[in-house]
């Protein structure tokens, strides 16, 4: 394993050395020590990288991530994991707000909570949050899996396309054209596996689960007034 | 005796009012028509292009050429240079454009494939930029564009790392000039299984793409965002900051503070593949006075020449150039009138105009996805109409022709580089302009709102 700690070595000449690793790389085990909330941690990684950051981090960390496996042992600022296309992102912690906004794919993990519009504009992202979500989360989500074992605030999954969102616990309220949807044996057995996936040992019988009414795909006047 | 109700003429006799009836100020036709229009469909009307009202424009401006005061230079032996650098203030790797007019973004999905390439190809032979758009590179612009510029967009729409690596700059779109404040829209004619798929969307549905970007809000996260995007691309890339011209001293003081490359104001004059007309029309100020406002901000801050500035909005030829870059502009951009060399509003395919209610010269249905001339569609066989080699070579001619009509004025300037010229070099023709343009009112020493006589 590899130590690296940031605030002597500073985020530029980490992230750099870690984007410069040749594709077939022996280097794979990181620790990162002594983040103290610096932005744009591990962003862009290409490499089937495995590290773990021991303390909180700032905005961004993990943006845009391929392949690496990401570890956050504290808490994650703004935009965790954002455009993430593949691997995993996860933070023992709370993470703040637009945590995998835009997602493309891989899984992202939020061990605690995680603020207002969770997974907005997520676009084929898995993510599982063992607390609860705050207001606006899956906001535009276009395709992917939200799972909340927590409960979730106002206005969940607003103007949602064809993401799937599961909530355990108690859900503020719907955003537009957001509906509960029936919980098939199909449907029960992806959520089984995304909390397994995400090594949270969750019921998932308790779940309800949440998508499209798909009345907003076309304009029509008498749907103005959601708009 | 009764009052006839017969009404009398009350205006001259024209050919379009031959019985010379008076027409409603408030309420023309036009008006009329709209209003019956609204009351029918119940939703407002959604168009492509830009504002097409008169607005104080560079049209407003005249060049005061040298004479013994100054003099001019010699057209066929002195040179009137016209390179320009983006991106020296933070990028490792700046990009050097041969001429100081780029192609703006203008997404695959708005335009077909065949036009993007064409737009690809016609500046790479010019030694510019051609700029991805709302819904994600395609592999054809990519490979038909030396010099490419990726867009990072409130929607994300297939926003892919290895794609924005392989860009020569990245631009981070807040808004644009048709409609600042205001989000992407493509009706579902045009989503197909290709738009959809780029897009993760379903297809054929109406989509609203965000206006808002998911993991920023505000001049601080931006610089947090434009930090996250030099660490992902290694601090190698451009990155400019696009805004649609607004509040355009803010805008582009805090695109610097936040720590751009160059910034790109967009003047109200700016198109659009598909947007409210409403909001087209009435959101936003002209190119002529963002132009100014932007380089005085740039100015301010000691950041004019360090922070380039383009400007794009309703540029059309090789004057407007001249006087976007007089006024302070490092370059401009130009999106519709790349469109119109590519033959939008040919006078081609006349019945397939008729078709949409419309004539050469006059169309604006961007939105259908019928664009009779193959340029905004994603219809296999419309856009075959579109030869991208043919389409490249008038596009290329085009912007070769404004290339030498810039440097015809600023050579008469007695400039020796396109950047040489300056707001002393100009004059207004109308009131309105000079104030915007900050330049004196043609025969006048007089610089509204300057104070002075």
């Amino acid at each position: 394993m590899i130590e690296v700690d940031v605030e002597s070595l500073g985020v530029r000449a980490l992230n750099e050395r870690l984007h410069r690793l040749p594709r077939d790389t022996n280097e794979r085990l990181w620790k990162i020590t002594n983040p103290k909330g610096a932005h744009a941690l591990a962003a862009g990684l290409d490499r089937p990288l495995s590290i773990e950051i021991e303390g909180h981090v700032g905005y961004y960390c993990g943006g845009m991530n391929k392949q690496a496996e990401i570890t956050i042992n504290g808490h994650a600022g703004p935009g965790l994991a954002e455009n993430i296309m593949s691997g995993v992102v996860r933070v023992k912690g709370n993470a703040s707000q637009s945590a995998a906004a835009s997602g493309r794919g891989g899984l992202v993990v939020i061990g605690g909570d995680a603020s207002s519009r969770c997974g907005i504009s997520m676009k084929g992202v898995d993510i599982v949050v063992g607390g609860s979500v705050g207001h606006m989360s899956a906001f535009m989500a276009q395709a992917g899996h939200l799972v909340v074992c927590g409960n979730a605030g106002a206005h969940l999954g607003d103007s949602i396309y064809e993401a799937v969102i599961y909530v355990g616990g108690e859900v503020e309220s719907l955003g537009s054209d957001c509906i509960e949807k029936p919980m098939t044996d199909e449907h029960r057995s992806k959520l089984e596996q995304l909390l397994a996936s995400a090594g949270l040992r969750v019921q998932a019988a308790r779940f309800r689960r949440f998508g499209s009414a798909r009345q907003l795909y076309n304009f029509k006047v008498d749907h103005a007034a959601q708009y | 005796m009764p009052r006839s109700t017969k009404a009398k003429p009350t205006a001259p006799a024209t050919a379009a009012n031959p019985a010379g009836r008076r027409e409603h100020a408030s309420f023309p036709p036009v008006v009329i028509a709209e209003i019956q229009r609204a009351a029918r469909e119940g939703i407002y009307d959604i168009r492509g292009l830009g504002a097409k009202r008169r607005l104080p424009s560079f049209d407003d401006l005249i060049f005061l050429g040298a004479s013994i005061s100054r003099y001019p230079l010699e057209g066929y032996r002195e040179k009137c240079a016209t390179n320009v650098t983006i991106g020296a203030r933070f990028a490792k790797k700046p990009i050097e454009l041969k001429i100081p007019i780029t192609i703006a973004g203008m997404s695959f999905g708005s335009l077909s494939a065949n036009a993007k390439e064409a737009l690809g190809r016609a500046a790479s032979e010019m030694g510019t930029s051609t700029t991805t758009g709302d819904g994600g590179m395609t592999q054809e612009e990519r490979r038909a564009s030396k010099i490419l510029v990726y867009q990072v967009l409130p929607s994300r729409y297939g926003h892919d790392p290895d794609h924005m690596r392989s860009c020569e700059a990245i631009e981070v779109v807040v808004g644009q000039g048709a409609k600042p404040g205001g989000g992407g829209m493509l009706l579902g004619l045009k989503v197909t299984e290709r738009v959809a798929g780029m897009r993760t969307l379903p297809v054929g549905i109406d989509q609203r793409s965000a206006c808002r970007h998911p993991d920023w809000t505000g001049p601080d996260d931006l610089e947090i965002k434009i930090a996250e995007l030099r660490e992902v691309t290694d601090w190698e890339k451009p990155i400019y900051v696009k805004v649609g011209a607004t509040r355009v001293k803010y805008d582009v003081a805090l695109a610097v503070k936040a720590g751009a490359d160059a910034v790109v104001v967009d003047g109200m004059q700016g198109g659009t593949g598909a947007t409210q007309d409403v909001f087209i029309e009435h959101v936003g100020i002209p190119t002529l006075p963002a132009v100014r406002q932007a380089a005085e901000a740039l100015q301010e801050l000691d950041m004019h020449r360090k922070v380039q500035l383009i400007v794009s909005g309703g540029i059309r030829n090789g004057a407007d150039v001249a006087k976007a870059l007089a006024l302070g502009a490092d370059a401009v951009s130009i999106g519709t009138a790349a469109l119109m060399a590519l033959n939008c509003n040919a006078p081609l395919f006349l019945e397939d105009y008729a078709k949409l209610g419309t004539a050469p010269g006059y169309c604006h249905h961007c939105q259908t996805g019928r664009c009779p001339v193959g340029v905004t569609t994603q219809d296999p066989e419309l856009e075959a109409r579109l030869d991208p080699e043919l389409a490249a070579h008038r596009v290329r001619n085009y912007l070769a022709t404004m290339v030498l009509e810039a440097q015809t004025l600023a050579r008469a300037c007695g400039k020796s580089h396109l950047h040489n010229l300056e707001p002393e070099d100009l004059a207004a023709l109308t009131i309105e302009a000079a104030a915007m343009a900050k330049v004196p009112l043609a025969g006048t020493d007089w610089i509204p709102g300057r104070g002075g006589a």
